[in-house]
């Protein structure tokens, strides 16, 4: 689904990524760890395609396609979708109306997705005005189950959340990345019930610092960022342990 | 500052029929009127005023709490209206009071009996329908005690009239917890020269709200109202959307002066140049306490153009809360990224952020007129201006 082949990103004249590689096949689910500036979330923005990451070197495939230049509303045209840590407030539109036009595939029920993430009484604010931290992941969740991704990018899900957010937001990531969009099922095709769970799964780059995500999605593999190299890839409740165990400093001797 | 040569245009003359049922106007003079939110079927409003050139044409009241005459029939039936009359706006400012002053041609005269709640706006048209006309119209306000209205009054040239000049004169008052919602929606031509010269007085517990709507092209407009908030507890607010394409000179803003304990303002004004010139001022004075009052100005120039913002906060005394917030600049570029990666690409992007900054939401207008506004921004966004 995501090939990512000797990336190399700069901010500026500055490296923030030196020559990554990663492979996300479809529907699996990516843990990204790593300490503050390792750059974890420039990964994230160059895979989107935001102004000021620089591509100096390799390139990014999604569903075999090179979009290492492509513009970023082609990027989520092709089905990558991703979750805002600090979203700007737009005067003036509504979330009811921004959650409309997430959805590119056709109509989607602002009302009923809303209720999922307990964010009907903000249908009708300007997006992100005054929200909450929790209230940010809830809306930006909302965004991405109107706009059915194949690929989300999570930057810390459980940043700025308090524990009561975030069993509803660590409940909705999951459905987000179970595929499980509140979208008919397509009973017309042959597959078996789990072959169909399958096939609709997202697939998923999650950004963690806490782990506390892991708790409600099902995490198949990780890595860990440092300096802009990956290394130590491993499962990811296991990288969590190590890490917490001793620190990221295990990962500069495994680098060396 | 800009200049208006007076001499360019009549003031003399263009007398109009009165006009009994305003659905007998030309279709094109009625697009013209529900740009400026008047319907001319009358349904949904409680009174309405209509002037064209240098006559008072129709003036009609639906509810008992509302008179609504010809300034000049109100001068005759109030003795001159002395209390009122040119007591807020000084008769002798400048060449532009003195004319009004000199050669009146009507404007409405409003009265909300105390107590009435008036439930469907009151409307009125100002409009130049002669080219080169020069109009002189003298307006006055008055809400009585616990008395509450909405206004809705808009300013238009007739489809075709190119230049004209309308010199406007406002005097509002807003008595003791009566509340009135102004709602001013200006349609303009790129010939026409606008110096309304406005000021209102707020009694105790009084509320004023301003809604301000300018989206068409005009050739030079000057106006600072002038709000003085002289009794306890009032409240007033200012909302205004304003957008000056190429050719449009605008000096605009709004001064609220508080001077009794307990009151608040808000000025909010969200200005965009397409090519055009915006002087945005804003002023609030403080002189009691407690008070609190909050002056914010955007501004976006798209393409080119200037935008000048102008704030001014002046208290005189311990404890006021005062605080302002400007901006001039381009659309964010985080704000279009942030919709791109939803899938808009960069026009969408920016149409969706520019139509938002122009939101009136807020205002609360009728349906109908939101509706003129609304296809209003689409139109200017489908020109080339943005």
């Amino acid at each position: 689904m995501l090939t990512i082949e000797d990336l190399h990103v700069n901010i500026g004249d500055k490296p923030v990524l030196q020559g990554i590689n990663l492979e996300i096949k479809k529907g699996e689910t990516f843990i990204l760890f790593g300490p503050n500036g390792s750059g974890k979330t420039s990964l994230l923005m160059a895979l989107m395609g935001f102004s000021g990451y620089e591509v100096t070197r390799g390139r990014i495939l999604f569903k075999g396609e090179d979009i290492t230049q492509a513009p970023m509303y082609e990027r989520a045209r092709l089905g990558i979708g991703m979750s805002f840590q600090r979203p700007p407030t737009i005067h003036g539109l509504r979330t009811r109306h921004l959650v409309q036009m997430c959805s590119r595939k056709g109509k989607v029920n602002p009302e009923l997705l809303a209720g999922r993430v307990n964010m009907t009484e903000f249908l009708d604010r300007d997006i992100n005005a005054g929200f909450s931290g929790g209230e940010i992941k809830r809306s930006e969740l909302l965004q991405l189950m109107a706009q059915q991704p194949e690929l989300v990018l999570f930057d810390e899900p459980e940043s700025g959340v308090d524990m009561e957010n975030m069993q509803l937001v660590g409940k909705v990531a999951r459905d987000v990345l179970d595929g499980n969009f509140n979208i008919a099922p397509d009973l017309s095709s042959d597959l078996t019930l789990k072959a169909r769970k399958e096939s609709t799964r997202t697939a998923g780059l999650i950004i963690t610092h806490t782990g506390y995500i892991l708790d409600y999605v099902n995490a198949d593999r990780g890595q860990v960022l440092y300096k802009g190299h990956l290394c130590c890839e491993g499962r990811p409740r296991d990288i969590l342990d190590h890490i917490r165990q001793h620190g990221y400093q295990e990962c500069v001797r495994c680098m060396n | 500052m800009s200049t208006v040569d007076l001499s360019q245009f009549t003031f003399e003359g263009l007398n109009r029929e009165a006009i009994d049922d305003l659905n007998t106007l030309s279709q094109e003079d009625k697009d013209q009127l529900l740009l400026a939110g008047v319907v001319a079927d009358e349904s949904m409003r409680s009174a309405s005023y209509l002037q064209m050139d240098h006559s008072a044409v129709h003036c009609r009241s639906h509810d008992e709490g509302v008179e609504i005459l010809d300034i000049k029939d109100a001068l005759k039936k109030y003795d001159g209206l002395k209390e009122y009359y040119w007591t807020l706006v000084d008769r002798d400012k400048d060449e532009f009071t003195r004319a009004a002053d000199g050669n009146l041609h009507g404007g409405y005269f409003i009265r909300v009996r105390a107590g009435a709640k008036i439930k469907d706006p009151i409307q009125s048209c100002l409009m130049l329908k002669a080219e080169n006309v020069g109009q002189n119209v003298h307006n006055l306000v008055i809400i009585e005690e616990g008395a509450e209205a909405h206004i809705i009054t808009g300013c238009s040239v007739a489809h075709g009239t190119k230049a004209g000049a309308h010199l406007g004169i406002s005097e509002f008052f807003v008595k003791k917890n009566a509340s009135l919602t102004f709602t001013m929606v200006h349609n303009w031509g790129e010939s026409v020269a606008v110096r309304p010269r406005s000021a209102g007085v707020v009694e105790e517990g009084g509320k004023f709200l301003s809604n301000y709507v300018l989206l068409k092209a005009v050739k030079d407009l000057q106006m600072y109202p002038s709000i003085t908030m002289n009794g306890a507890n009032s409240v007033a607010r200012f909302n205004s959307v304003v957008v000056a394409p190429r050719g449009s000179h605008l000096d605009l803003g709004n001064r609220v002066i508080m001077n009794a304990p307990g009151t608040r303002c808000e000025i909010i004004a969200r200005t965009i140049a397409t090519g055009g010139t915006i002087i945005n001022r804003g002023h609030i004075g403080a002189h009691a306490v407690p008070s609190k009052g909050h002056l914010e100005c955007q501004g976006l120039i798209l393409g080119d153009g200037r935008i000048w913002a102008i704030p001014e906060l002046d208290g005189t005394a311990e404890g006021v809360e005062l605080s302002h917030e400007a901006s001039v600049g381009k659309i964010a570029q985080d704000e279009i990224e942030y919709l791109m990666a939803r899938g808009l690409d960069e026009a969408e992007a920016t149409s969706t952020i520019v139509r938002g900054f122009l939101n009136t939401d807020i205002m609360g207008l009728p349906d109908r007129l939101q509706r003129e506004i609304d296809k209003q921004i689409e139109e200017l966004q489908a020109s080339d201006a943005m």
